[in-house]
């Protein structure tokens, strides 16, 4: 298991391929820019990345969905579940981000890094 | 009853957390905190004496058996390391009820409650768990609120310490999950005996690499490993100071079990080539780490700011002791993963004896306060010596303990560099101890520092016996596991035992 998910020709392939460009923005963003809002963005990019890869784990190619009238393959759920907790956690994030960014600005009367440090 | 205390060992501080908020009308905040923080060390307590006598404790949740259900196990390698979480907490409670007085507006006590609960119940969980993806979710409960807690401080470098903390962090922990997804793409499991067993066969996958390489970056960053510091010092410098006491330690010590767990009872299923890279990576950063952070420790003048550099560079000996995984090497970073936590919770309470003084200067510590500190307060200035002493490695003190089972371990290996830096690594320690007491028993007072001297002129009330206490009760454990050194190393012989 594993290794053969990642051909090229499977779709998830391709979707991998997705999520690993948009994390590496993500942290590009992250540790290049100087504004504290952009670096937000750029977190909540990253995050968004590997949620992107943890969703794309659950899909089996012809797989009905996981309730309990379906038949046949269904995809698995477990990547989910995970999901959600981890997107619940990445708002809590971002929330408590944004509100320090606020207070940073009410505190140095700028949001930008280079400022700040000085 | 005894069925569901280890649930209830991280259930108690959840439920106080929102009631410090809710129910502060009827009583302060810190009472429902105190309360929670009684209970679980009592728990944790009849926990550590269950598994001491009867073996590992497992716990599942609704009766759904481990690799279906999510199961919490207790173990001689865990159990003691909730105690200290739950011992700390109380401590920091305590300390909090008086410290707090002056850092923190009156209306954002219940807050720092309720937040130091969750957080209580974060590192708790992450003890407790046998379940990676769980053990995720603990650990971003525990980050969030540590976030929170050091944006608390009323001064303005609090907040943005606070949003660089965060932002380092949570790129931490998102490493983790997806290292934490590429193992589950590997073996199909999140349960740690389940998958230990599932990753033979496979590890030589470069999936298994990559995750594993992503989940020790990611823990390397939330315990402050040598290159990944960065956070650290300007967030315990920034911090309230019992929020300081709290994180030195207890706070980074929880991500480091875990580190340890994943490491030797998931990762180590009899891989040679893994453990051949992580081994070395941990090792060498390991090194350079003790080195570096002492001599930043060195050229620092705040003095939270040096003992944060200091226990950078303590920590660095724990990933050492790990990284060299043989028995021996791995009992002394358990022995210095506990007795850092007493020694370094208690100096940070003895210094906030002196910046209780220092309203002024809010909160901040600079090497000139402590001057004359000897005769203004010779008890706490004691304190901090014997806790620098301890940093040391002096014997009597528990810190000789630990140093003593590692620099045996790195002879038995024939470790002659890593013996060097872990010696140079004291003397710099030496230096900055040396330079704490030249300011506290070698420095006259300065002017403005007069007026603290001599409280009952100035109307300064003095230092609460509370704070002086909570300092010696915990410099005096490291001096009794110094003493007594063998309480200590049996502990950590039990825990080395589940592991290796």
């Amino acid at each position: 298991m594993g290794e053969e998910l990642l051909t090229m020709g499977n779709i998830q392939f391709y979707f991998y391929q997705g999520a690993i460009v948009l994390s590496l923005i993500g942290l590009y963003i992250v540790i290049t820019t100087d504004n504290l809002i952009k670096k937000i963005i750029g977190l909540s990019l990253f995050q968004g990345a590997v949620f992107v890869h943890l969703i794309m784990l659950a899909y089996i190619q012809g797989a009905g969905p996981p309730n309990l009238r379906g038949e046949g393959l269904l995809v698995n759920p477990l990547p989910h579940v995970l999901v959600l907790t981890a997107i619940v956690v990445a708002i809590a994030t971002t929330a408590l981000a944004l509100a320090l960014i606020v207070q940073t600005y009410h505190h140095w009367g700028s949001i930008d890094e280079g400022d700040i440090s000085q | 009853m005894l069925a569901h205390l280890p649930l209830l060992a991280i259930l108690i501080p959840l439920i106080a957390a929102p009631a410090c908020v809710v129910l502060q009308r009827l009583f302060p905040a810190w009472i429902p905190a105190l309360g929670a923080t009684f209970l679980t060390f009592i728990i944790n307590i009849i926990l550590y004496l269950h598994v001491l006598a009867n073996g590992t404790f497992e716990y599942t949740f609704g009766g759904w058996n481990p690799p279906w259900g999510i199961a919490f196990s207790i173990d001689l390698l865990n159990a003691p390391i909730m105690v200290l979480l739950s011992l700390i907490s109380i401590v920091t409670v305590f300390y909090a009820r008086v410290s707090l007085e002056r850092e923190v507006p009156k209306v954002r006590h219940p807050f720092f409650y309720s937040l130091l609960m969750l957080c209580v119940t974060g590192l708790g969980g992450i003890a407790a768990t046998q379940d990676l993806f769980n053990a995720f979710v603990f650990m971003e409960i525990a980050a969030l609120s540590s976030y929170a807690l050091v944006g608390l401080a009323a001064r303005r470098e609090a907040t943005f310490a606070s949003f660089r903390y965060l932002t380092i962090g949570s790129v931490g922990t998102t490493f983790f999950l997806i290292g934490v997804s590429y193992l589950y793409m590997l073996t199909g499991t999140l349960n740690y005996v389940d998958m230990a067993l599932r990753i033979e066969g496979v590890e030589s996958s470069r999936l298994f690499l990559a995750g594993v390489a992503l989940i020790v970056a990611g823990l390397a960053m939330k315990i402050a490993l040598f290159p990944t510091h960065a956070w650290l010092p300007a967030t315990y410098s920034s911090a309230p100071i019992a929020v300081t006491v709290f994180f030195s330690a207890i706070s980074v010590k929880v991500p480091l079990y875990l580190l340890v767990r994943l490491y030797f009872d998931v990762f180590k299923s009899g891989l040679a080539f893994v453990s051949f890279y992580l081994d070395t990576v941990l090792v060498i950063v390991s090194a350079l780490g003790i080195v570096y952070a002492s001599w930043r420790a060195i050229r620092t003048t705040d003095v939270k700011k040096l003992l944060a550099f200091s226990s950078i560079g303590q920590v660095a000996y724990i990933t050492l002791g790990v990284g060299l995984a043989v028995p021996e090497s791995v009992v002394a970073a358990w022995i210095q993963f506990f007795s850092h936590s007493l020694t370094k919770g208690g100096i940070f309470c003895a210094l906030g004896c002196v910046i209780w003084h220092h309203e002024r200067t809010r909160g901040v510590c600079h090497l000139k306060d402590l001057n004359g500190l000897s005769q203004r307060a010779p008890w706490v200035a004691a304190t901090i010596v014997v806790g620098g002493l301890g940093l040391i490695g002096v014997p009597l003190t528990s810190g000789f303990v630990a140093k003593w089972h590692l620099i045996l371990a790195l002879t038995d290996l024939s470790q002659w560099y890593l013996l060097a830096f872990v010696l140079l690594g004291s003397l710099l320690a030496v230096v900055y101890v040396g330079i704490l007491i030249e300011a506290m028993y070698f420095t006259p007072a300065t002017e403005d520092v007069d007026a603290a001297a001599k409280p009952e002129i100035k109307g300064i009330p003095k230092t609460p016996m509370t704070m002086i206490f909570l300092s010696w009760l915990l410099i005096g454990a490291t001096l009794y596991f110094g003493i007594h050194a063998s309480g200590l190393t049996s502990l950590a012989e039990d825990a080395v035992k589940v592991l290796l």
